[in-house]
């Protein structure tokens, strides 16, 4: 009996004593962690995306806490984020909600294909494919849904052979950006009252040959803007998003109605 | 020793539909499209402009660096634009337009009046440069540049690739036949540039007249010698024949060059003799018409720039119900969706099908059954390869050797499973070659 209550003893004053050396240690040793660091940390959404460019949302919090960043880097987290963080950090957030958009309205009833295309179901394949794919149009969206399987966030779908994004569930984290072979997915505001469908730099009578729904570069919406915040560049109208007022005066001008 | 490889395949020839024409001149009548763009590397730099009058022969285009090559027109009449047009790969390339006046003008080449024994180096390579001659096997790598490598002196065979496992093609074929003379002059000037180099002309075993010609005439030559190869796809790939006649090991890291080889297919030597002796410039080739939708197949000696539907005219045009147009042959050429585009310098061949074989069947999932590993030549599972291109992993692709995919279309050509491995393989390789770029 006496030899139970020893060994009891021995390893409860054991561990007593490890608890104190342990307690004293983790003072004596404390790393200092950066209090703005941790903070930020908390307050970013924690997916991991990598949107921002840098290596998940550690490495962001790292960026803001050493002022290397500003309080809107995070473009998942948007204008709450930006806004906590600003608190965190100090300063004024200062964001406009962006998000990514596909600039092709030209779906299988709208856009010609120079042939049928038997392969593998995916853009950045079927861009191997003569002409860079099927669809007779170099600049429009092929419809196979890369940016589809890499959208972490469910925002788009591929409909009619065209993907479109779903502009409340998109994050702006840019992974489609990246994904897209044909380079045509743009970050807009959210807000943006217009917007040009279209991306062919092709001149008129190409793009009307290969699609139903194309800018030709005719300008008409750019002399009638009044704010001159439309322009055609190389072919292709283009919206000024900062001096653009919303007054819609380009979408009802244009012939071929690709301004949305 | 046995010439040949591990893996490999026997699809249907096709040959004999064209073995036996002739290789008939055609000059051409309508517009010719000649490309700035006809070689791996920088496009050549226009040097005419809208309103000149050019000659047959007269260079249009400058290389623009090393490694790109000159252009020279092939008909006589005025630039009428540089403007892009549509080429076989698809995409637009700046063309030079030339109004064809049909009268043939020709500029008047410089002979050379030196024998093959007395040539310099230099100045074989010059010529050549000055001619603009690519490979012509398809690639269009110019040849010049492959003829200069860095270890001139540990080059130790210099192999003609004469073996067109190609299906349905006989271009080749018929210039061995009809104008062996030529080429193994041509290979003498291509041994003559390099000094340890001896030659080999590797045939394959279904083309036994043309061997039989070719060594009666390599006889004479201790420095020439013809290896017959059995026959089987992708026999004439680099690499595959290489190794097939050197028993040398060559990855994609590594240009035949390091293996101590230089090779070049036979409308490309035949091009180096009349560069070199000839002083002609390259733009006329062989080209072979063909297939079971075509009426009259042929081979024709064509300009370059002459569209492909002028072309097809001149070959007798094709059948009614033709499905599938193929710039090249049906294993590596491309399928084309327009036939008003320019035939180049590496243009090969027109195959005109009846049948959509590729469409025929709907890709189902793989049976793990190896056939697509034991053809492969370049030894990688496709099946693993096409997998992890699915799926985005291009660190796994490239832990299982994709790079090392030659896009024969062995793997394509035995799944039963019909998957399109070879497409997805070869997007993948295209891929990580254009992100290695940036």
């Amino acid at each position: 009996m006496i030899s139970i209550i020893i060994a009891a003893a021995v390893v409860g004053v054991v561990g007593v004593l490890a608890g104190i050396l342990l307690g004293v240690a983790s003072e004596k040793f404390k790393v200092k962690e950066d209090e703005v660091y941790v903070k930020v940390r908390e307050v970013l959404p924690g997916n991991n995306c990598g949107g921002c460019g840098y290596p998940g949302c550690d490495g962001l919090a790292a960026a803001i806490a050493k002022g290397e960043e500003k309080a809107n880097a995070c473009p998942v987290g948007g204008d709450t984020v930006a806004k906590q963080i600003a608190q965190i950090v100090g300063g004024e957030a200062e964001s406009e909600r962006m998000v990514a958009h596909i600039s092709c309205i030209g779906n299988c009833e709208k856009a010609k294909d120079s042939y049928e295309y038997v392969g593998p179901q995916s853009c950045k394949l079927a861009a191997n494919a003569p002409g860079g794919g099927p669809k007779a149009c170099s600049y429009g969206c092929l419809g196979y849904g890369s940016c589809k399987e890499v959208c972490q966030f469910g925002a788009i779908d591929v409909i009619d052979g065209v993907a479109i994004i779903d502009k409340d569930k998109c994050k702006a984290c840019g992974m489609c950006i990246a994904e897209c072979p044909r380079k045509i997915i743009k970050m807009i505001p959210y807000e943006a009252p217009v917007i040009v469908e279209c991306n062919s730099k092709e001149f008129g009578k190409d793009v009307k040959d290969n699609c139903q729904v194309g800018c030709i570069g005719c300008g008409l919406c750019q002399r009638n803007c009044p704010n001159e915040a439309i322009t055609v560049v190389d072919k292709l109208a283009v919206i000024d998003y900062s001096k653009c007022t919303g007054c819609k005066a380009c979408k009802e001008k244009c012939p071929v109605k690709v301004i949305k | 020793m046995k010439h040949t490889f591990k893996g490999g395949i026997h699809p249907y020839e096709g040959k004999e539909l064209t073995m036996d024409c002739e290789i008939k001149e055609y000059l051409p009548v309508g517009e010719i499209v000649i490309p700035l763009s006809q070689h791996i590397g920088a496009p050549a730099k226009a040097i005419v402009k809208k309103g000149d009058r050019v000659l047959v022969g007269q260079m249009i285009a400058e290389a623009q660096g090393f490694v790109s090559a000159n252009i020279h027109s092939s008909v006589s009449g005025t630039v009428k634009t540089i403007e892009s047009r549509l080429t076989s790969s698809g995409q637009k390339v700046m063309s030079i337009v030339i109004d064809n006046d049909k009268q043939f003008d020709e500029v008047d080449y410089v002979n050379n009046p030196k024998n093959i024994e007395e040539l310099e180096r230099d100045e074989i390579i010059e010529a050549i440069k000055l001619a603009g001659v690519v490979g012509m096997g398809g690639a269009g790598f110019p040849t010049h540049v492959k003829l200069s490598p860095k270890n001139i002196d540990d080059i130790d065979t210099i192999l003609v690739n004469a073996s067109e496992c190609e299906p349905y093609l006989t271009s080749d074929y018929r210039r061995l036949l009809e104008e062996s003379d030529v080429i193994i002059d041509g290979l003498r000037i291509v041994l003559k540039a390099f000094k340890n180099a001896k030659g080999i002309i590797a045939i394959e075993d279904n083309k036994p007249e043309a061997i039989k010609i070719m060594k009666d005439k390599a006889k004479q030559y201790e420095d020439i010698i013809v290896n017959v190869m059995p026959t089987k796809y992708p026999e004439g790939a680099e690499r595959q024949l290489i190794y097939a006649n050197t028993g040398r090991y060559i990855s994609s890291k590594m240009l035949p060059a390091d293996a101590g080889c230089v090779v070049h297919n036979v409308d490309t030597i035949h091009a180096i003799y009349e560069a070199v002796m000839l002083g002609k410039p390259l733009f006329r080739r062989v080209m072979t018409i063909t297939g079971d939708a075509a009426n009259a197949p042929c081979n024709l000696l064509i300009s370059v720039g002459t569209s492909y539907s002028e072309i097809i005219e001149a070959a007798g045009g094709l059948k009614d119900g033709v499905k599938k147009l193929i710039a090249g042959g049906p294993m590596m050429g491309k399928a084309i969706y327009s036939t008003d585009i320019p035939a180049t310098k590496s243009a090969s061949a027109i195959l005109a099908l009846s049948q959509d074989e590729v469409s025929m069947y709907e890709p189902s999932a793989c049976i793990r059954c190896g056939r697509c590993v034991s053809v492969c030549p370049g030894r990688v599972m496709p099946n693993k390869l096409a997998d992890l291109a699915v799926n985005n992993d291009i660190d796994g692709f490239l832990k299982y050797n994709g790079m090392e995919c030659c896009e024969c279309g062995c793997c394509s050509y035995v799944c039963p499973a019909k998957r399109h491995l070879t497409q997805t393989i070869a997007g993948t390789r295209k891929l990580v070659l254009a992100n290695r770029k940036k």
